[in-house]
């Protein structure tokens, strides 16, 4: 599958998701610039972590209207598959490509620590790797990622199935003592309504090595790269076509 | 001459961004409660929000009060979590 | 507008004494100008020109196979094989941290990564030191809030992982905490850049954010003078720090130092304390050139900034360079790409001197050498203090714990020991993706990018034996360190340290200074360990009295295979634990002593420098064979805590408890609590006892199986029977407790 990773002044995981897709999961990965107009031919599209313009103002409110963001919209508006993560979770929502917002921690500091998330859904086309409740071991490290919407909203995220990801315990218990950052309903990463765009907390290129991290956060890149870069209305049908077709 | 006249002038715009009421407000929530704690007990309630003074050029008011409303809701402001309001001021 | 006059009052008001201002004006002949005065006062200031410390500091071992570079450039680097080397120092932000915490600590950190990709290594890892006052001063929660924030600001926003590193509390530091800030970065061994200003001719380009007002004599005055009433009147000469714009200047600076750009470029160096002023006449120094500067040209944050003010402004994120005539565009290209400022402000000149105009003034024209290698020097009087004698601890008139349980557990609990857990979660310790171990262990450990192998690194200070012996207290600091890295699985290959301490015009001061640096000489010969970059930071006083002796050292560890790495936890039911080395009974400068009966107090534990490189050999090869599934030292706290860290440090919530049973004929306390030197706790697989035992026995270093991991309590013989959750309850909640959170 062919990758875009986009680089934002201040974005500090973009070498790290770069290296996670190309030199231990063997994708195509293209590194673009903010600055740049256009996306040229790819299949999924990943805006990083980091403080892109030092996170002033608001987290991602500057990013947004970096010159990449119009190619960005386009590609998504096309179907084409995004991930945010952290930083680009939080530019996903200031775009309004994602619903919410992401704001400071309910204890106000930064943090840095191993969490676990539980799949809540896995037809989609960034968790069909996952088993249903099935618990993944991801750091966070943010100060602002307490996800919050109104009622009306996160109303129809539960009844859309647009909550993937949330904070649990190990055993895969959502409870209080279990969610890191006060997010309404422990929200670790939502999709928008047609499935092609993904925002997530965690960082999934920092568990993607035994070494450093553990290997839980692989299981995201690959599910997209299951779905062959088609959202989850035509993964099913996706991944059909694959086995009949195979070897 | 006036400053408010029809004639076009240089405006300073105070812009004052807000939590929207019942968005959770941590950073409020811990400053009211310091504030508690140093004896003054008769604070109710706080919100914490930005202060930001954009200078401009000389355009007409009219023209300022659009111009302004539509940086606030391009990007000074986030209209999922947060309120705005401003004044402008003709500067010279 | 016009300067003021220069008189011999306005020279006392820039610190500099009667003596030092007539040697002014026998270098110039003539008075200097105002500007020329402002740049002698901080070039000789003690922050500047080590004036007090370089005839002590040139005695210290700074020289090995592996050093590319010593002491004497903006950080010192080490070959570590492959084509690669690592560039590392630590520095002090003593003064700044403590007038305003957050900030003072932010610049601390984005000064030493400045002073690391000036090199044109990349930072991978940050660590530091940390020492407060008393947890129950009024200031200190209030200080160690906003300095762990400004700490973890920077790192993590300019996205730099910060690793590891030290916290301590003692009533010593109410007054003058300490911020010490270390960074390691790596770069191709073939690629170091140097702060060199060769080549006359060659154009002197200014990069980065624009200058303002902030800091002006931040270095000279705030590091280089005792703190008093007056010194909150000084904050306005505290600098902001901007990761954001040293972000853009990290990638832009590396990019010009890349093969695709580095013709390009001749040198380069950080505007770091005394700015411009300094950077500009060090870079000449070191190529016995001169600079010319237009001020005119300085990028200005406000309106008005007199020539003055430009010399000596401590704005953050500015870097000097000199380039290649003709190369001026294609490197301002470079940075406007990255949206940063770069002019052309001067040129290299064959004069030996350091020419600035304004506005087609001439207003400094002084010779390059008095300002550096030939400023003033002094080998100050030393001399031990009347009463430095420490009190005898009489272990007879110490009583026994009536129950080691909970003295355990108090210990577990005190500001010292308990977890930093509420620290380091504070801080990005994933970013870069090479972060091995994190903070919790022994040492930091990350990868090298590129290679199969690893840097370990442990940054360690004994404040509280120092200030019962300095000389055995640096020796004891920098085993420690040796230790940490050994039990990581590396091999020590290089030091760096910040040595802080108080008015050097008291001899007492100085004699503390001169032991130190001699423990320091002393310990790093032992182990093969140059010293290739530091620091001091004098005048940590307040009101009189000063610091203890606090020097800290950052020490740096090489694992040629990153997979043999050793954390220090517990990993198994059924894993033997050994202790190497001998216990003996030593609880003098303990933090026992100190916390269940308040003294600090006794002869310190005796120090072997031999006996410690035996020991380290022993772990080392250890991990180099796999033997070692976990592995600890025995330092604050002694053996008792030693073991219930093996316990329940584990990051994850498979924690482990352990049966043990220890034969030794000494008092109880001592025996748990005491913190001789030499030792060692590591778990191991019973198949691989022989084994382990046999490097034992060939480094001669005592070896003894004193208990199994086993079960969720750690037993110790009759004397400790504690659940693995209560341990870890107590331990992990002190520290928000100490702060009056919870």
């Amino acid at each position: 599958m062919r990758w875009g990773v986009v680089t934002f002044p201040g974005s500090n995981d973009d070498a790290q998701t770069a290296f996670v897709l190309e030199g231990l999961l063997g994708e195509k990965v293209a590194r673009l610039w903010h600055k740049d107009t256009t996306l040229g031919a790819l299949d999924a599209v990943v805006l990083p972590g980091g403080f892109s313009y030092g996170d002033y103002l608001r987290c991602g409110a500057m990013a947004r209207f970096s010159p990449i963001m119009s190619a960005v919209e386009g590609f998504a508006a096309d179907g084409g598959l995004v991930i945010g993560v952290c930083n680009g979770f939080q530019i996903l929502c200031e775009a309004g490509l994602l619903p919410g917002a992401l704001v400071r921690n309910r204890d106000l500091r930064f943090l840095c620590q191993r969490t676990h998330v539980r799949v809540e859904d896995t037809d989609t086309a960034f968790t069909n790797r996952c088993r249903r409740g099935e618990v993944l071991d991801i750091p966070i490290k943010h100060g602002e990622g307490c996800y919050v919407a109104d009622a009306a909203t996160l109303d129809a995220l539960e009844t859309g199935r647009q909550i993937v990801l949330r904070y649990c315990d190990a055993e895969g218990r959502v409870t209080a003592g279990s969610n890191p950052n006060g997010s309404l309903g422990s929200i670790a990463g939502v999709r928008n309504a047609r499935g092609n765009v993904f925002g997530m907390m965690p960082h999934p290129e920092y568990a993607a090595e035994w070494l450093v991290g553990g290997e839980d956060g692989r299981k995201i890149f690959l599910s997209m790269v299951a779905s062959g870069g088609v959202s989850s209305d035509a993964v099913v049908s996706a991944t059909r076509s694959k086995v009949v077709s195979g070897p | 001459m006036s400053a408010e006249g029809n004639g076009a002038t240089g405006w300073l715009a105070r812009v004052y961004v807000t939590p929207k009421q019942g968005v959770l407000d941590p950073q409020g929530k811990a400053v009211q409660q310091s504030l508690h704690a140093l004896g003054y007990p008769e604070v109710l309630d706080l919100r914490l929000g930005k202060y930001v003074e954009v200078t401009l050029a000389e355009i007409s008011r009219e023209s300022a009060e659009t111009r302004v409303r539509e940086m606030c809701e391009r990007l000074l402001a986030n209209g999922v979590i947060e309120d705005f309001r401003f004044d402008l001021e003709a500067s010279r | 507008m016009t300067a003021p006059q220069v008189t011999l009052a306005t020279a006392h008001e820039h610190g500099l004494t009667t003596d030092e201002f007539a040697q002014i004006e026998t270098i110039l002949g003539r008075t200097p100008t105002f500007e020329e005065l402002g740049v002698f006062s901080v070039m000789w200031s003690e922050h500047c020109s080590y004036k007090s410390s370089r005839v002590h500091l040139k005695t210290l071992p700074t020289t090995g196979p592996r050093v590319l570079q010593g002491p004497g450039e903006n950080a010192g680097a080490l070959d570590v094989g492959d084509g690669v080397a690592v560039v590392f120092k630590i520095e002090s932000h003593n003064h700044p941290s403590f007038v305003e915490p957050f900030q003072g600590a932010a610049t601390g950190v984005g000064g030493i990564l400045r002073d690391i990709f000036t090199m044109g290594a990349r930072p991978i890892a940050n660590l530091n030191s940390l020492h407060f006052g008393r947890p129950e001063h009024a200031r200190t929660p209030f200080l160690v809030r906003g300095v762990v924030a400004g700490i973890g600001h920077y790192g993590n926003c300019i996205g730099v992982p910060t690793v590891g590193g030290e916290v301590h509390f003692d009533p010593g530091y109410d007054h003058n905490i300490l911020v010490n800030a270390f960074t390691l970065g790596v770069v191709a061994s073939d690629r170091i850049f140097r702060a060199a200003a060769d080549g006359p001719g060659n154009s002197v380009l200014y990069v980065g954010s624009k200058t303002g007002r902030d800091g002006i004599h931040g270095a000279s005055l705030l590091a280089s003078a005792e703190f008093d009433a007056e010194s909150e009147t000084k904050r306005p000469t505290v600098q902001v720090g901007d990761p954001f714009t040293e972000k853009l200047l990290l990638e832009a600076c590396l990019e010009l130092m890349s093969p695709a750009y580095s013709e390009h470029l001749v040198g380069i160096q950080d505007m770091g304390a005394a700015g411009l002023t300094s950077s500009s006449t060090e870079m000449a120094s070191r190529s016995g050139t001169g600079i010319d500067l237009d001020l005119s040209r300085v990028p200005l944050r406000e309106r008005v900034v007199t020539p003055y003010e430009m010399l000596l402004s401590e704005s953050q994120e500015r870097m000097l360079l000199v380039v290649h005539r003709g190369s001026e565009e294609i490197v301002q290209e470079l940075f406007r790409k990255w949206d940063l400022d770069a002019e052309v402000i001067g040129t290299v000149t064959d004069s030996q001197r350091l020419r600035a105009t304004f506005e087609g003034r001439l207003v400094v024209d002084i010779p390059i050498d008095p300002l550096t290698d030939g400023a003033p020097a002094l080998n100050r009087p030393a001399a031990e203090a009347a009463e430095q004698e420490t009190p005898r601890l009489v272990l007879a008139d110490l009583p026994e714990p009536v129950d080691y349980g909970e003295a355990l557990l108090q210990l577990l609990a005190s500001p010292n020991l308990c977890s930093r857990e509420w620290v380091y979660r504070q801080y990005d310790a994933y970013v870069g993706g090479g972060t091995i171990v994190r903070p919790g262990s022994d040492a930091a450990v990350v990868r090298l990018p590129g290679t199969e192998k690893a840097i370990a690194i442990s940054v360690d200070s004994m404040a509280r034996f120092c200030a019962i012996d300095p000389y055995v207290g640096m020796v004891s600091a920098v085993a420690e360190s040796a230790r940490n890295l050994a039990a990581s699985g590396a091999e020590p290959i290089g030091v760096t340290n910040c040595l802080n301490f108080g008015n050097p015009e008291k001899p007492e001061v100085m004699w503390q200074f001169q032991q130190a640096v001699q423990g320091l000489h002393d310990a790093c010969v032992a182990f093969g360990t140059p010293v290739v970059s530091g620091n001091v930071s004098f005048y940590n006083e307040t009101e009189g009295s000063s610091i203890p002796p606090s020097p800290v050292i950052g020490m740096v560890g090489l694992l040629e295979d990153a997979s043999q790495h050793v954390t220090q936890w517990f990993k198994g039911d059924g894993d033997a634990i050994v202790l190497l080395g001998r216990n003996h009974e030593e609880l003098g400068g303990s933090e026992y002593v100190a916390t269940a009966h308040h003294q600090v107090r006794g002869t310190l534990p005796w120090i072997d420098l031999d006996v410690e490189r035996r020991l380290i050999d022993v772990l080392r090869a250890g991990a180099r064979e796999g033997l070692l599934r976990s592995a600890h030292d025995v330092s604050a706290g002694g053996l008792a805590i030693a073991l219930a860290e093996c316990c329940i440090t584990s990051e994850s919530s498979a924690r482990h408890g352990a049966r043990i049973d220890l034969e030794d004929g000494l008092r109880p306390d001592a025996l748990l609590f005491g913190e001789s030197h030499g030792r060692a706790v590591v778990s191991a697989r019973r198949r691989h006892l022989t084994r382990l035992r046999e490097l034992a026995d060939r480094a001669e270093v005592p070896i003894a199986v004193i208990g199994e991991v086993r079960g969720q309590r750690l037993e110790i013989g009759e004397l400790v029977a504690l659940g693995v959750d209560e341990m870890h309850t107590r331990w992990s909640e002190a520290f928000a407790g100490l702060l009056g959170e919870e």
